[in-house]
């Protein structure tokens, strides 16, 4: 992963001009006293100028004087890629350490931090540690810390705050001496005032006036003939009067190729023509295009005008368009707070149709959204009638005749698994069968949460409107509401409205309303106020139609004697006996048995203890009813295991 | 062949240099390659026998970099000059923005040069191109030769640019012309481009 120093690049090799002798002055002091000089030694300079060459060199000498230190030279990329294979393995803190232990720490192009949040933060640590540790950093780039785009303002002055020093371009005499050295390095000879002419060329680098020298070396080796300061000039494209850039730029007259940028002229003329091409008013549109196809809107309108040969108007156009995402993104923030699901729908990305989003943040701003409904899953004819339920059932039934008029509100009483929640729901959804009925039918918890959201997103007028529209309420579980003060508030206010226009208020508690605690005294006398019907113990009618239809459900043709049996059970709730008859048929699968008496007999005398594990709930009914129409339970839907090894097969099937 | 691409903001361009086999496409290719800074340019890829015949073809990515807001890359190709390398002419030829013929200057070679013009046309037919749309360009190349084994510039417009194309006299081993080339086969694209893009 590390480079190993290049044995070339040192500083015995390097050739100091003007240009570059603060760096390599700085660079050897640091190789002589690393982690004491300066710390962090940061060297920038344009490409080929010799940073590589001096960042190795700082290597070399380091290592020469005290050979024990352990050195390391690494790209940037080199180490972001070291990073991101340690973070891969695991290894992220034993990267860390590896990098914390080196005494003189060489990274070379770190302008490509650009954009790279975390490998930034990550050096800034290093840096940190590395100092902290008494150990010496050296960093090279393209540009000063503070040039390179996108770098976190600690790391900036965290590398600049020990020495930052420019290369700059060799003058001519540096360039000649460079040259001489690199031709004796090569042990190549040339006439006099060839070299003296190859400097006298500005290029841009050190790079490119080795690459010039290679060229004479290769042409002097392949012609056996000695390279002139002329054919120097001729092989090197040099103009005799002007520096080759000037050259470049008058592009090469037909009989002589072009000087060293003859790709600059090319790309020069191809702007033009691109810029010809692309007419200024299809990138414009382009870019309105690009940039709300970006926020996620539908942009055909400024589509059907790139189609177009010159259309009028564009800059208006686009203006128009950009009016009309803005108005849809208002209509969009609008909507959200009341509703965010409906905030999501197309029409708000799509300004060809504002008409639809204006409809339809109209709706939502009248409270449009429908509060919850009743749960499809308890139609009144599931519901097993029997004396037990009869008041409850008749009372129901008063109230769908005559809804708001009759008993109003209709209080359902009893404990927990007696059908309270299955009840409330059928009457919700036979009232909802009639014309423009908006029912409200929700658990008092759904009912508390949504307040509580509609204060937090300060909607409370629009959660109000929603429910001021129900034709109907009905709430299970009311006694929840005990101690939530503001809830009971709006809920006073919202009974005395609807009861007032006569609509159906309906609700279910474990006791009757006056026994309940933590119910301000006006819900209470309100609730009393219509009727109170308690629904019992299930008595053997309710139990003996529960068991037919739940045996028939489960397609098992039961005998007589065991319905005689099971209905003559005490049971005392409905979600009870479903529980003793799934032990009885899980029992009798287990066995590979007939559902009969005699077992369920056996199953369920035989280990009355389990009983007692069931504990009937009296806070709440146990169901909580999705307007969605599912059921999540609070209570394990399967109750009771005949035996732990039954419970093994079940879990290995 | 999609020229343009205003959704993504590219302009791509395909430039096939066409021509009898060693008139110096390849050449053509490997001088601009040189010329092009390091970060322009893709890999070169050439696929060459021994003798530096072109065996498929060559390919020469350019990135212009941002041009009016456009990404602008041009690929050069190269098609192998020899009679028996058809399939690969035609295949590279498929989708070609623009054609720079690269013809032979030497006298003897006049006939080849016939040859492959015609052959750049039956090629182009089979893709259901029609020769006179397509933008293309002729560069004499090896004018450096000496003059009597070479027809001049204007005896090879006689002789092969009977359409009145724009012509280039080249050495393309030394450079001479390969940029004027490219120049003028890219007008003509881009020119093309500018009365396309509307429809």
């Amino acid at each position: 992963m590390t480079t190993a120093l290049h044995p070339k690049y040192s500083f015995d090799t390097f050739v100091v001009g003007a240009a570059n002798r603060l760096a390599v002055t700085a660079g050897r002091t640091v190789a002589e006293n690393p982690g004491t000089a300066y710390n962090p030694l940061f060297i920038y300079s344009g490409s080929g100028l010799g940073k590589t060459h001096l960042l190795m060199a700082v290597g070399h000498a380091a290592k020469k004087a005290a050979p024990a230190l352990s050195i390391e030279y690494l790209t940037l990329d080199e180490w972001v890629e070291a990073f991101h294979a340690a973070i891969a393995a695991g290894q992220g803190d034993a990267f860390r350490r590896r990098f914390q232990n080196v005494d003189v720490l060489l990274v070379d192009d770190v302008q490509f931090l650009t954009n790279r949040k975390e490998m930034q933060s990550e050096l800034l640590r290093l840096t940190e540690a590395l100092q902290t540790a008494g150990r010496q950093i050296v960093l090279t780039s393209d540009r000063p810390p503070p040039q390179i785009a996108d770098l976190d303002e600690r790391l900036i002055s965290r590398l600049s705050g020990g020495l930052v020093v420019d290369i700059g371009v060799p003058d001519y005499e540096t360039r000649v001496a460079i040259l001489r050295r690199k031709s004796e390095e090569r042990g190549v000879r040339f006439d006099p005032g060839v070299l003296e002419t190859v400097a006298g060329a500005e290029f841009a680098n050190v790079r490119e006036l080795m690459g010039a020298l290679n060229r004479l070396v290769a042409f002097q080796a392949v012609n056996e003939a000695s390279v002139t300061p002329e054919t120097a000039k001729r092989i090197l494209g040099l103009s005799p009067a002007a520096a080759p850039v000037a050259a470049a730029a008058s592009s090469g007259g037909p009989g002589r190729p072009g000087g060293a940028d003859e790709f600059g002229a090319f790309l020069a003329d191809v702007t033009v023509t691109v810029g010809k091409a692309v007419e200024a008013w299809r990138a414009r549109v382009t870019e309105a295009m690009l940039r709300w196809e970006g926020e996620g809107y539908r942009t055909q309108r400024l589509e059907a005008l790139l189609k177009q040969e010159a259309p009028a108007a564009v800059d208006a156009a686009i203006t128009e368009f950009a009016h009309d995402v803005e108005r849809l993104k208002a209509l969009e923030s609008e909507v959200a707070q009341f509703d965010p699901e409906a905030a999501g729908h197309s029409v708000f990305r799509d300004p060809e149709r504002m008409g639809e989003a204006e409809q339809a943040a109209a709706r939502v701003r009248e409270g449009g959204a429908p509060p919850p409904g009743p749960s499809a899953a308890f139609p009144l004819v599931a519901f097993a009638v029997g004396p037990s339920n009869q008041v409850a059932v008749s009372a129901a039934r008063a109230v769908l005749e005559h809804p708001g008029k009759k008993y109003n509100p209709l209080v359902l009483v009893g404990k927990s698994g007696l059908g309270k929640t299955h009840l409330l729901n059928a009457i919700g959804l036979e009232l909802a069968r009639k014309r423009g009925a908006v029912v409200a039918c929700l658990s008092t918890q759904a009912f508390i949460d949504e307040l509580i959201a509609a204060i937090d997103g300060n909607h409370v007028d629009w959660w109000r409107a929603r429910y001021r529209r129900a034709t109907a309420l009905l709430l299970d579980d009311i006694h929840l509401i005990a101690g939530k003060e503001r809830t009971q508030e709006e809920l006073f206010n919202l009974f005395n409205l609807l009861q007032d226009q006569d609509r159906q208020l309906v609700f279910t508690a474990p006791t009757p309303p006056n026994t309940l605690v933590g119910l301000e005294e006006r819900i209470a006398s309100r609730l009393e106020g219509g009727l109170v019907a308690e629904l019992t113990e299930p008595d053997r009618d309710v139990k003996r139609t529960v068991l037919e239809r739940l045996l028939t459900l489960q397609g098992i043709n039961a005998e007589p004697a065991l319905i005689d049996y099971l209905a003559d059970r005490h049971a005392d709730s409905v979600r009870g006996l479903v529980a003793g008859v799934q032990r009885v048929v899980s029992a009798a699968a287990a066995q590979d048995a007939p559902v009969s008496a005699g077992l369920a007999r056996e199953v369920l005398e035989g280990q009355a203890p389990r009983e007692a594990r069931r504990s009937a709930g009296l806070r709440t009914s146990g169901l909580v009813v999705s307007s969605l129409g599912g059921i999540k339970s609070r209570e394990k839907m399967v109750w009771d295991w005949t035996d732990p090894t039954d419970r093994v097969i079940e879990e290995f099937r | 062949m999609s020229l343009v691409n205003f959704t993504m903001r590219e302009i791509t361009c395909k430039i096939v240099y066409y021509g009898p086999g060693r008139s110096g496409k390849t050449t053509n290719l490997h001088y601009i390659y040189g010329r092009v800074p390091d970060a322009r340019r893709g890999r070169m890829v050439s696929l060459a026998t021994q003798t530096d015949r072109t065996l498929f073809f060559d390919f020469l990515p350019i990135d212009l970099g941002q041009i009016s807001g456009f990404t602008t890359r041009f690929q050069l190709y190269t098609v192998p000059g020899q009679v028996y390398y058809n399939a690969t002419r035609r295949l590279v030829l498929q989708g070609a923005d623009g054609v720079v013929f690269v013809a032979d200057s030497q006298a003897r070679q006049l006939d080849e040069n016939l040859e492959s013009l015609q052959n750049l046309q039956s090629n182009l037919l089979e893709h259901g191109v029609d020769i006179r749309t397509v933008p293309l360009v002729m560069q004499y190349n090896k004018q450096d030769l000496p003059r009597e084994l070479i027809l001049s510039g204007a005896d090879l417009d006689d002789a092969l640019n009977f359409r009145g194309v724009p012509s280039f006299s080249a050495d393309a081993l030394h450079g001479q012309g390969v940029f004027e080339t490219l120049k003028g086969i890219s007008e003509l694209v881009l020119k093309k481009l500018a009365a396309g893009s509307a429809a």
